[in-house]
């Protein structure tokens, strides 16, 4: 049996954890689900249209706010009644927080940000991107392991339902609250942005390949060009190249313009899950074995500092 | 305040990593090698912390020997001290191996803070931080953009998708995933290298054999799933041609 963790935010699930259910019924394996939080009734209502053996509803009054301790402490005790064969999990910034401690507690192995599962001679195999994404490894684990899903890694829309809702099951776990360590305040945004680019109808993005600050005007000439509005990824923000609000990703904007251009960008997942909806897609890149090139519809390997003039002329004659 | 900063060193940015005949690992002998980004603005933060709090900031690496270099780089960037867990396999490791090793070598250290990055580029576990953290019994948070000591507790700002944030306050000690832009960055300055020269590097062998809880069976090049019409030709040739498909065929400009 696979037991799957799915994440709910004030009662909404998360697409991810839908994701994660189709993973783990693509395995053939019995499908259990356990959310966890204060109240999850409606999420269990959702949860059970998928055809799982059971929905279990983690609730307790500790879970409200999301803490690491608070959710190891809880989904130890869940995953040791189930002893289920692996867990699955969505690899959310939620999951990346907790997950290690609960495979500590559990001494059972955690394989991260995974794209694909399958078995072989009884055992696990789960794929899952290195070196920025320029290799996949095959991974296997020795008895039960904590197995993370990238976003996106399954079609939430692959996810088979079931013909009547699955039964649902609330679980009591106890809590010691004095022992939670982490005092969480409300999350926040920070201060309205100056750009909206996820109304922007075309994107021209730079990414590190850039190299020097004053190279983005090339950028911005080429974007002004297009009619298109600036987007950058998270490096040239973290040096303050660009203002915040022009970084494009999953802890940026997400965008789904008509043209996106990335100009010597390689293709992180975490740069993706921000782009990947763009209707046209173009990468400008030096090496042809960038992830980017996977999600463009046209490509050219080559200089940016060659080809982005040569665009220029060819726009402005 | 002590602080512990943990660091790995990864292939450079720019090395295209090559598979090896057993499809178990990269061909890592011609690489070059570079300390990984996330853990460069852990070192700057725990440097900025020492000048606000005052005490000491020790670097600690687990892997071959090569990684002496990139201690040393953090030595010269003014870092006091480090301490090396010095094996061959670790370098290929897991986020519990290299957890393993660097909590036998640090528990008898008693450090107030202990920062990593929050992800390696190479392995990209994303896990050893909070796994070194649940091993030496302490608590910690991940993904943080800003980190506020107060008396026997640290306040952090940890970073939440789609542009969400949230405060957090553990008790010290603590384990703190750091996330890249906390911060920006120094380098090393000519007498910080030279200086770098004099500080210890604490050799230690890991307390046991390199124990992984995952293994790779087989290492490969990611199959393309989508058609990328490539524009071949010189700069001037391809750009013309994307324009004028970006027009004629896409429709997305005018
Ligand atoms: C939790 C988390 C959240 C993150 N959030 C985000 C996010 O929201 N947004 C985001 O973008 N990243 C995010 N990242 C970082 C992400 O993982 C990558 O590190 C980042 O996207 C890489 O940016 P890049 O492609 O610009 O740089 P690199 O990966 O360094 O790529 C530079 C590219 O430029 C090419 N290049 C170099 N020179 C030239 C030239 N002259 N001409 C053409 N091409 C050239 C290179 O071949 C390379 O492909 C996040 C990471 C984590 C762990």
């Amino acid at each position: 049996m696979i037991l799957v963790i799915a994440e709910q935010q004030g009662g909404t699930l998360n697409r991810i954890s839908l994701e994660t259910i189709a993973a783990a019924q693509q395995t053939g394996s019995p499908v259990k689900v356990a959310v966890p939080g204060a109240d999850v009734s409606a999420a269990a209502v959702v949860l059970a249209a998928a055809q799982v053996a059971e929905v279990l509803c983690v609730q307790a009054a500790a879970l409200e706010a999301y803490t690491l301790d608070g959710y190891v402490a809880a989904l130890a005790q869940v995953i040791e009644n189930e002893k289920p064969d692996h867990v699955f999990l969505p690899h959310t910034y939620l999951t990346r927080d907790f997950a290690p401690a609960l495979a500590v507690k559990l001494g059972v192995a955690l394989v991260t940000d995974c794209v694909a599962v399958r078995w072989q001679d009884g055992a696990l195999i789960a794929a899952r991107p290195m070196f920025q994404g320029r290799l996949l490894a095959d991974v296997a684990t020795s008895g039960p392991a904590l197995v993370s899903f990238q976003i996106g890694a399954v079609r939430a829309d692959s996810l088979v339902n079931g013909d009547t809702p699955a039964p649902v099951r609330t679980v009591t776990v106890t809590i010691d609250s004095a022992a939670i360590r982490q005092k969480p305040e409300a999350p926040f945004r920070e201060a309205r942005q100056a750009v909206d680019l996820s109304q922007a109808e075309r994107i021209v993005s730079v990414g590190r390949g850039i190299k020097e600050q004053d190279k983005i005007e090339l950028a911005r000439q080429l974007a002004a060009a297009m009619g298109a509005e600036l987007g950058a990824s998270r490096p040239i923000c973290d040096a303050g190249w660009l203002p915040m609000d022009r970084q494009v990703g999953s802890s940026g904007q997400t965008v789904a313009p008509k043209l996106y251009l990335a100009l010597g960008i390689s293709g992180a997942i975490q740069h993706l899950v921000g782009m990947k909806g763009a209707r046209t897609i173009v990468a400008i890149n030096k090496d042809p074995e960038a992830p980017i090139f996977e999600v463009a519809d046209y490509g050219i390997v080559g200089d940016l500092f060659d080809v982005v003039p040569a665009m220029l002329k060819e726009l402005q004659g | 305040m002590k602080i512990a900063v943990c660091i790995k060193q990864v292939p450079a940015r720019d090395w295209q990593p090559r598979v090896n005949d057993e499809r178990t690992w990269v061909r890592d002998q011609d690489a070059s090698f570079e300390l990984n980004e996330a853990d460069a603005y852990a070192l700057e933060e725990s440097l900025r912390l020492k000048e606000k709090h005052g005490g000491e900031v020790v670097v600690c690496s687990a892997g071959p020997p090569r990684v002496a270099q990139a201690l040393r780089e953090a030595l010269a960037r003014g870092a006091d001290r480090a301490i090396h867990v010095e094996d061959d396999d670790l370098a290929r490791g897991d986020a519990f191996a290299v957890a393993e090793a660097l909590a036998s070598a640090m528990r008898d250290e008693q450090f107030d803070l202990v920062l990593t990055g929050l992800q390696s580029d190479d392995q990209g576990f994303a896990q050893t931080g909070v796994v070194l953290a649940a091993t030496l019994g302490i608590a910690s948070a991940t993904i943080i953009m800003e980190v506020d000591v107060q008396p026997g507790a640290v306040r952090v700002k940890r970073e939440l998708e789609g542009g969400w944030f949230q405060f957090v306050t553990l008790p010290l000690p603590a384990v703190l995933t750091i996330q890249s832009g906390i911060n920006q960055l120094r380098y090393a300055t000519l007498k910080g290298i030279m200086a770098a020269k004099k500080k210890e590097i604490r050799k230690v062998s890991p307390a046991g054999p390199v124990a992984s809880r995952q293994r790779i069976v087989s290492l490969y090049v990611p199959e393309k799933k989508k058609h990328t019409e490539m524009i071949g030709g010189s700069a001037a040739e391809a750009a013309k041609e994307l324009v004028r498909r970006l027009r004629d065929e896409a429709r997305v400009i005018t």
